[in-house]
């Protein structure tokens, strides 16, 4: 029985992508190819050939190609740089992948240095207990304890 | 005081780090300029041909001077001086120069057709991964170098259209004897 559900979850999830690549939008392939003579995404290019290139996506889906048959068709033009929506992880493009992760380790660092410079700016307001003083939290200055100390006689019986 | 010195060490790393991140912009755009091919050895491309079987490369048209130009079917520039390009062409071809055309960013129906329709008789290739761009430095179509009998790039490259104006002209004229010098 549990089989079963896990094969009914796993076809329900699988039918949208199997419809995009049988039956693909050119709003997808927009956005999953680039146009090659600016780079960026095919949806924000308005380039002479960005615009060549969404007539013969059209006329291939009119024609019934699938999405990969189509990414393929356009590979064999264009190379693979159509297709790749990434930086290739090689050379100064290379930083585009290093540069978040040291990013996010000078982030790491940083709120280390911070939580542990707060911890020891916290710690003196637990003063430790004072030797000779009477209630242990320090001694008062020479005049006020006499001051305090006539104060509190004029209370005793 | 050490909450002030590592306050300003932590504003001297993080103005450090963007000027690094800055130098790094600067040196890439700096380099992509491209200009590197505009003289010296052309880059030695090897490219299937467009308008033919097999591929064409310049290494196989050495002791030739070349005239090659950047295109593609939507170049609308591309339209006017093809006319020109090919006069050249027949008009030099029994003097060792040839005029070779490298089209990019293109569908290889379009140029074909594009090719057709304006009468390109000259050597076509196709450069499908548009790596040659880079190697020679195109920044727009149509662009056209000139390419000595020795593979040297000489004269001045041409961006936009060759018959673009009287000086364009010239510049063709130019870049066309210097290729043929002995």
């Amino acid at each position: 029985m549990r089989a079963l559900a896990v094969a009914f979850l796993a076809l329900l999830l699988a039918a949208p992508a199997l419809a995009s690549e049988v039956r693909p939008t050119l709003a997808e392939l927009e956005s999953e190819t680039r146009c090659p003579v600016c780079e960026g995404p095919l949806e924000l290019s308005n380039a002479p050939v960005a615009n060549r290139m969404r007539v013969f996506i059209r006329e291939r889906i009119a024609a019934g190609d699938t999405k990969s048959e189509i990414k393929d068709r356009l590979v064999a033009e264009f190379g693979p740089r159509v297709v790749q929506l990434a930086p290739e992880a090689s050379g100064f493009n290379l930083l585009a992948w290093l540069l978040p992760f040291a990013g996010l380790g000078a982030g790491a660092v940083a709120a280390g240095v911070l939580a542990w410079r707060w911890s020891r700016t916290r710690e003196p307001a637990v003063p430790a207990p004072v030797v000779g003083s009477r209630n242990g939290r320090g001694t008062l200055e020479p005049e006020l304890e006499r001051r305090l100390d006539e104060a509190l006689a004029r209370f005793d019986p | 005081m050490t909450s002030g010195r590592l306050k300003l060490g932590a504003q001297v790393l993080a103005v450090g780090f963007v000027v690094a991140l800055l130098a790094l912009l600067a040196w890439k755009l700096v380099t992509d300029e491209g200009g590197e091919a505009a003289s010296g050895a052309a880059p030695a491309f090897d490219l299937p041909r467009l308008d033919s079987e097999g591929s064409l490369s310049l290494a196989s048209l050495r002791g030739k001077a070349v005239v090659l130009n950047f295109w593609a079917s939507w170049c609308e520039p591309c339209k006017d001086e093809a006319e020109v390009l090919e006069r050249t062409w027949q008009r030099y071809r029994g003097r060792d120069l040839v005029v070779i055309g490298v089209d990019a960013n293109d569908f290889r129906g379009d140029a074909r057709r594009f090719a057709r329709r304006y009468g390109m008789t000259y050597p076509l290739v196709h450069d499908t991964q548009g790596e040659w761009l880079d190697d020679y430095g195109v920044v727009a179509f149509p662009e056209t170098y000139f390419i000595d009998r020795d593979g040297r790039i000489v004269g001045e490259r041409i961006q936009g259209p060759v018959d673009g104006s009287v000086e364009v002209e010239e510049q063709y004229e130019r870049g066309i004897a210097l290729a043929l010098a002995e």
